[in-house]
């Protein structure tokens, strides 16, 4: 009963078949981060191409459990396409489900796909697997190309 | 005579937590005492009663009150001392083995050292390592500039000791391992190894977190110079743990912490410092942890080391057994004979999401990296799933767990 709370039709689909998957290759006006939840060592590494004010691409790959995998995978389906700072705020708004303990608003709805992840904000323990993609993702828009990371 | 066996039904009956429930009531299947050990109730009542009863600060005052609290005190650490085959003075309370590891990592590189480091020097570790006998030695170094080795670890998961004659050697100062592993459940040749590392003049640290709570210890016949454990993991509180060394190497060692209750004589510019134990023990102790560690060591006792070693040899071979009849379900480390931990990986399932589904069915796991990170490595793994158990576990908790994993299987459709 709780585990299909958590374990959503739509998170299963995307941990079978992520999106954006492959990383693109790394040129001059892309950004690289590579992110792990040191408590499970779980990583993504994540590519991002920001140009005037758009997110043009969001690649990755990584390794980890079902939640960090399709988060990652939806958050990469999300974020390519839109403006900076629609990014950020989705971003923002994830968070935000996060700490929601389960109970959702109608500003969630942005996250569209996203939302099924509302059943992982009751388990403490699992909302940083569903974070950690997003983490990468606005730690290497906000960086200028060719900024080191770490 | 062969102790009788256990009844674990029974003594489950002593642990209040182990009767309850979780996740929308149900039973709880607690198998991550490698991390940590539930209490019983003698435990609990015994740090009540030192608080109830005799609290005050242990060596200092002279009522009536701080004589008892000094007496529980002192009992605590005869009780533990015996309970390893050692003597008072040389058992160390600490906060818990990670301290105990800090403290010798410190003592033995300060200035006032025994061991006079130089350039080159060696520290032997080996891969299996957590990473509380890993880390310290890493900052030792960085002091020191000794030079960190490691023995390495066989695709089997036992120390592999073909090129151990050259990696313990003239340069090695150091030899600190761990008894049994909290991954692989290997068991280590703790005798052999310490034999070697004397015959070059090594000083011997043993990790016993994952032995002494899980079997009969006689701390001389293994013959390592200093030894350490966490009270939490052998059905004692958190908050205590012990340091023993060997009473001539202890008195040649600097203290770690320093302040009250470890000194002689103090002046604005300088002091000296006691004798072990108490030089180790700055400030005052935790009394009512110690008393409540005496009490789980007395249950122990009285049920009989031998007695709970041979029952987790029985659940941890069902366990193996169980697990390895399931299809894409792969068991990390020896067949045996090994300790208790039993990691595992189960195929196109993330241990994280193998622990979620344990955990809806009140089945409690540790998932991973287990501290252990470098070892994790060692078998290109990010994390496994870790059942660990203990005298209360029972053949039906060995039961849900497989069942729990092959629920697993089937909610995450990978079963073959
Ligand atoms: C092998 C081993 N060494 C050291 C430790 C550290 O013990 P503590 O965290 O109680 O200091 C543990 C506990 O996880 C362990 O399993």
């Amino acid at each position: 009963m709780n585990l299909e709370k958590m374990y959503q039709e739509i998170i299963l689909d995307h941990y079978k078949h992520p999106q954006q998957k492959k990383l693109a290759p790394l040129d001059s006006g892309a950004v690289e981060v590579h992110h792990v939840n040191p408590t499970c060592g779980d990583e993504v590494t994540l590519r991002a191409r920001v140009v005037d004010g758009v997110v043009v691409s969001v690649t990755w790959d990584g390794l980890g459990c079902s939640i960090s995998q399709a988060s990652t995978s939806v958050m990469a389906g999300l974020a390519q396409g839109a403006s900076l700072h629609h990014s950020l705020a989705l971003a923002a708004q994830f968070l935000s489900l996060m700490q929601s303990k389960g109970v959702t608003t109608e500003a969630d709805e942005v996250l569209e796909d996203g939302l099924a992840f509302a059943g992982v904000a009751l388990y403490p323990a699992r909302v940083k697997c569903a974070l950690l993609g997003w983490m990468a993702l606005k730690d290497a828009i906000s960086r200028e190309p060719g900024e080191l990371n770490e | 005579m062969p102790e009788p066996k256990l009844n674990a039904e029974l003594l489950k009956k002593d642990f209040p937590l182990l009767e309850r429930t979780v996740r929308g009531g149900k039973q709880l299947v607690y198998l991550d005492s490698g991390a940590t050990s539930q209490k019983p109730r003698v435990v609990l009542d015994a740090e009540r009663d030192f608080y109830e009863n005799h609290n005050a600060a242990a060596h200092r005052g002279a009522h009536q009150l701080a004589e008892e609290a000094t007496e529980a005190f002192e009992n605590a650490r005869a009780v533990v001392a015996q309970f390893i085959g050692a003597h008072s003075r040389e058992v160390v309370f600490t906060k818990s083995a990670t301290e105990s590891i800090n403290l010798v990592a410190y003592s033995l590189s300060s200035a006032d050292s025994p061991i006079q480091w130089s350039p080159g020097d060696e520290v032997l570790l080996t891969e299996m390592e957590h990473h509380a006998n890993l880390i310290p030695w890493q900052e030792m170094a960085k002091r020191t500039g000794a030079i960190l080795r490691f023995i390495p670890v066989t695709d089997e998961g036992l120390l592999d000791l073909t090129n151990i004659n050259t990696l313990i050697g003239e340069r090695t100062r150091i030899l600190s391992f761990t008894h049994a592993s909290n991954v692989l459940g290997t068991t280590n040749p703790v005798r052999l190894l310490a034999d070697l590392a004397h015959s070059v003049g090594a000083v011997v640290v043993l990790d016993a977190c994952q032995s002494v709570p899980h079997e009969a210890i006689d701390v001389v016949a293994l013959g390592v110079d200093l030894m350490t454990f966490s009270g939490h993991k052998m059905l004692g509180p958190t908050g205590v743990g012990v340091l023993w060394g060997r009473f001539d190497l202890l008195e040649s060692m600097p203290p770690f912490l320093t302040g009250g209750s470890m000194i002689e004589v103090v002046t604005l510019e300088s002091a000296t410092y006691s004798l072990p134990p108490k030089r180790f023990e700055a400030g005052v102790p935790n009394m009512a942890q110690a008393v409540g560690l005496a009490a789980a060591v007395k249950y122990l006792t009285s049920v009989g080391m031998d007695a709970v070693a041979q029952h987790e040899v029985d659940l941890v071979t069902k366990a193996i057994s169980g697990l390895e009849a399931l299809p894409g379900v792969r068991i990390l480390g020896p067949a045996g004979p090994r300790g208790g931990a039993v990691s595992f990986l189960v195929d196109g399932i993330h241990p994280h999401d193998v622990g979620q589904v344990l955990d809806d069915d009140g089945v409690a796991v540790r998932v991973g990296h287990h501290c252990a990170w470098p070892l994790m490595r060692r078998f290109g793994v990010a994390a496994t799933t870790r059942a660990t158990f203990y005298l209360y576990n029972t053949e039906d908790d060995v039961r849900a767990l497989i069942a729990g994993v092959e629920r697993a299987q089937r909610f995450f459709g990978s079963a073959s």
